[in-house]
């Protein structure tokens, strides 16, 4: 800090000798044009003038800073035009030199009194669970990544991985990731935290939906039971998306395993939750609130829930679209729900949940397209990349994440996020001006 | 506090009340109403320009509508792109206006039959959504060579081979002087980038001379970014500027970029302060000089930071990848993004023909979001189908995202099928939903009483799909039970 002041004072002074300098100068050419040709004890070194006041730059450029004297003083005496002409030449320069006015960027400063509950995702040794690894997310007071007031969120974000406990239609740029390991649940989740990192696990128990398998609860459990087994990240539980057959499901998952941190989800507003809630209120279970793009449904199913549910075992999903697919909505529902929140609506104070899988029901993520657009295969991880990004922009806090490679650049970007907002070497973001590129 | 606009009451005061209706509108105060919903533009009034009278009003009306981020405009003889011109901070507080604009760039050491490649590229990039045909805005011209007469000659063979606006990048004003002598403003009115702490003055004077709008480049210094914008606008008279905080990557790098874009903003449409008032250029170009190694991972850093700055508040991008893959999220994002919030994009429910069908011809049930509907129309269309489609109202959502929301039910079609009578217009009892609402079979056929064969989960698939299940066989099985 005091040699960036006593820098800055360097530059006042600088300048204020400067503008005097300046001021010297045009008041010696109005008296030279007036006729008054006497100069006492002033020595003007015209050469160093002219470097200095034309070329403040190496690469000067040729613009025509002196003008041509009148035709009177051609035929003036020798010594009295070339006084003249320097004179001229300073006058043009004094006009036209205008000084930097210095003015500093005030950091904005808003106001927010609200607060994001924390929430604890699945349950280590001393919490009565087996997680070796657990999370906290929330816990905002500011809109993420302003950095406003010097704020960073105080958890970071979460990266979890998805896994099916059936065969299901997935993209063949996930197939390649994982091969035979898709087939079974255990085996997948292994391979996510083992090979690429993913910090907890989603399982979604497709197999349960009356309409496509009919799995019975025990099965499920059965799943998670192996999942808990074989990985010891937090498991987020995922249902069938039929209200019914979840609420009975959700309700022996969690009998079965009360102390192990699991994360529901979800619950929505077509689910009799007096069935389910007051047996997740038993255990350490957190749930996922689901209400697709609606800030008043929000509402609703979150005061419901807090008859049986404390506040920080609650996360909210407002869905989201992949690029192209209603990413808008869901993009700004938390936007207005973060803001809501901060500003003092308890009912919307809580950590977003992000299917970024949803990236993949985008056409451009899967489909094959003319060479022009590049393989589906780099397509559709960049998709779900870019459509988490878009989320972590509003604060979104955990992610269910398909591809590996989203996994791998959401973490190196959160790395980036949340480092000092201080560049190594700024002038280098200038180098691509004149800098050849490969053409590709 | 954020931007206000001016109340319709406001508004209506000063407009001239005669209720003549050229601007469209049925009264005065409807015109002052959708001015103050920023819906319609002073200039649908054609007295309160051309007439001398209300020439007070008018300018007051100006400035009271004014969007604390000033609008800037780049054109060629062809084409114009207006950057900036925003009001809110947050798209729900109102709509953001003039989208990102995306500039690609060439550069004067290339040859020639690079550059017109490059050129026809990006003049070329195209594609289909929602009906809306999203393209690239503008092209950036770098000088590599640092040569006047080499950057002139490139900027003359561009505008010559080229209808869009152009972007001169150069911090040399020698260099820029000797393209704008080519281009000849106003023909063409180029983005100047950039004025440097280095070059500002000499840069200043170039675009004052041939009345041009001009960048500040000022990466990693806040302080001198607002300090320069203060001065080419206060001391030296420049109206048309734009903001380059810099765009950097690596740790720090990174995160200061979305920092001083926000922050920029932030200072712009809540403390309404003048001088971060100008729209901000993003340059994910700068990736491909601070990085190296495989181009694939440069172009997804530069993907990835072209859509944080089109969500964190750029107003102009420049890019060099021209790959597809980088750019169609983009467009893609971009279009969403600015769109109204207050309407969803969607098109009326109701029933459409499709080719010619007629009374046996099969029934495909879609949601009424404008790109759902676009692609399931244009994909029967392809497959040459003759068929009804029964567009229902989910309120401008997608079809997974209707049918998790409850907004794709039973109730829904059945309304529809009253509305269309559809049961005059078909003999058949048989409804194709999509394969993504399959949950919701049972609902639809219990309401709707007619049966519901589960299509294909794509509409893609839809062509080679009813090949296969719509016969005379399977309807008449169908229907045989009923």
């Amino acid at each position: 800090m005091s040699s960036k002041e006593s820098k800055k004072a360097r530059d006042e002074a600088k300048a204020g000798q400067e503008a005097t300098i300046y001021s010297l100068i045009a008041k010696i050419a109005e008296a030279l044009e007036k006729g008054v040709v006497e100069l006492y004890n002033v020595e003007i070194e015209a050469d160093e003038l002219e470097v200095r006041l034309l070329s403040p730059t190496p690469t000067a450029p040729p613009i025509p800073v002196v003008i041509t004297p009148p035709k009177a003083v051609v035929e003036a005496k020798p010594e009295v035009k070339a006084a003249y002409e320097v004179a001229k030449a300073v006058e043009v320069v004094a006009k036209k030199v205008v000084e930097l006015a210095r003015v500093a960027f005030e950091e904005p400063k808003p106001q927010f009194s609200g607060r994001v509950v924390e929430v604890r995702l699945g349950a280590s040794k001393e919490e009565g669970g087996t997680r070796e690894k657990t999370y906290v997310v929330g816990g905002h007071t500011m809109p993420a990544y302003y950095y406003l007031t010097g704020y960073k969120p105080p958890h970071p974000p979460v990266f979890g991985g998805d896994t099916f406990d059936m065969q299901i239609g997935l993209p063949r740029a996930v197939k390649l990731a994982f091969g035979d390991a898709m087939g079974n649940p255990a085996e997948w989740a292994r391979v996510w935290v083992s090979k690429y990192a993913a910090e907890a696990i989603d399982i979604h128990l497709v197999s349960t939906d009356p309409s496509i398998k009919d799995a019975p609860p025990e099965a499920a459990v059965k799943v998670v039971d192996q999942l808990l087994q074989a990985v010891k990240v937090p498991i987020v539980v995922g249902g069938s998306g039929n209200p019914e057959k979840d609420v009975i499901v959700f309700r022996k998952i969690v009998e079965a395993f009360p102390s192990e941190g699991l994360i529901i989800n979800s619950l929505n507003l077509d689910m009799k939750l007096e069935d389910v809630c007051p047996h997740i209120a038993k255990t350490n279970a957190v749930v996922i609130n689901f209400s697709p793009m609606d800030l008043d449904k929000a509402e609703q199913i979150n005061r419901k829930t807090y008859d049986w549910i404390p506040r920080n075992r609650i996360i909210l999903d407002l869905n989201i679209g992949g690029i192209g697919y209603g990413t808008e909505y869901g993009f700004t529902a938390m936007e207005r729900a973060r803001l809501s929140g901060l500003l003092g609506n308890e009912l919307l104070q809580h950590p977003f949940n992000v299917g970024a899988a949803n990236a993949w029901g985008a056409r451009e993520a899967w489909i094959t397209m003319d060479p022009y657009w590049g393989p589906k295969e780099i397509r559709g991880p960049l998709w779900e990349a870019l459509t988490s990004i878009i989320c972590l922009l509003t604060g979104a806090d955990y992610f269910m994440l398909v591809h590996p490679l989203t996994v791998k650049t959401m973490k190196t970007i959160r790395e980036y996020l949340f480092s000092e907002p201080k560049p190594k070497d700024p002038e280098k973001a200038l180098d691509w001006l004149s800098k050849a590129l490969p053409v590709i | 506090m954020p931007w206000k606009p001016p109340t319709p009451i406001e508004i209506y005061q000063l407009l001239p009340k005669t209720n003549c209706g050229k601007c469209g509108e049925a009264n005065c105060m409807a015109f002052a109403i959708r001015l103050a919903s920023l819906d319609a533009k002073l200039e649908d009034c054609p007295p309160l320009i051309e007439e001398e009278k209300y020439k007070g009003s008018y300018e007051k009306l100006q400035s009271l509508l004014l969007p604390p981020v000033r609008e800037v405009v780049i054109k060629s003889p062809k084409k114009v792109v207006k950057i900036g011109g925003k009001y809110v901070l947050f798209r729900h507080e109102m709509r953001y206006h003039n989208p990102t604009a995306i500039a690609v760039d060439v550069d004067d050491n290339m040859d020639r039959d690079t550059i017109i490649k490059r050129v026809k590229m990006i003049e070329g990039f195209e594609y289909e959504y929602v009906g809306q045909k999203l393209k690239l805005d503008a092209i950036a011209i770098r000088s590599v060579s640092n040569d006047p007469k080499k950057f002139a000659q490139t900027v003359a063979l561009v505008a010559e081979n080229s209808s869009l606006p152009l972007v001169l990048c150069s911090t040399n004003p020698a260099v820029i002087e000797a393209a704008l002598n080519v281009l000849n403003p106003p023909h063409h009115r180029p983005l100047i980038y950039a004025a440097t702490k280095d070059n500002w003055r000499e840069m200043a004077e170039v675009a004052k001379r041939f009345d041009v709008p001009l960048a500040i480049a000022s990466p990693g210094d806040l302080d001198l970014l607002v300090s320069l914008a203060k001065t080419l606008s206060e001391d030296m008279g420049l109206k048309d500027l734009a903001l380059d905080p810099g765009c950097i990557v690596g740790p720090g790098g990174f995160a200061y970029t979305i920092k001083a874009f926000s922050w920029l903003r932030f200072k712009a449409t809540y403390d309404l302060w003048k001088h971060a008032g100008f729209p901000l250029i993003g340059t994910p170009i700068s990736v491909w000089a601070q990085m190296s190694g495989d181009p694939k991972d440069v172009m997804l850093w530069e993907a990835v930071l072209a859509t944080i700055l089109i969500t964190r508040y750029a107003d102009l991008l420049i890019m060099h990848s021209l790959d597809g893959w980088v750019l169609l999220p983009q467009v893609m994002w971009r279009f969403q993004l600015y769109t109204d919030p207050r309407k969803p994009v969607a098109v009326p429910a109701g029933l459409r023909e499709i080719g010619k069908p007629n009374e046996m011809s099969p029934v495909i049930v879609t949601t009424n979001y404008a790109l759902t509907y676009s692609l399931v129309s244009s994909d029967a269309e392809k497959a040459k189908l003759n068929a009804w489609l029964l567009v229902i109202d989910t309120e401008g959502l997608a079809v997974d995202v209707s049918v998790a929301g409850r907004k794709f039910t039973g109730d829904k079609v059945a309304e529809i099928i009253k509305s269309a009578e559809l049961e005059k217009k078909v003999k058949h009892r048989i409804l194709i939903i999509p394969g993504k609402a399959a949950r919701v079979s049972g609902d639809i056929e219990d309401a709707t009483k007619w049966r519901v064969m589960v299509g294909p989960m794509d509409s893609s698939e839809l062509g080679k799909w009813l090949e296969k299940n719509w016969s005379s066989e399977k309807i008449k099985e169908l229907m045989g039970g009923s």
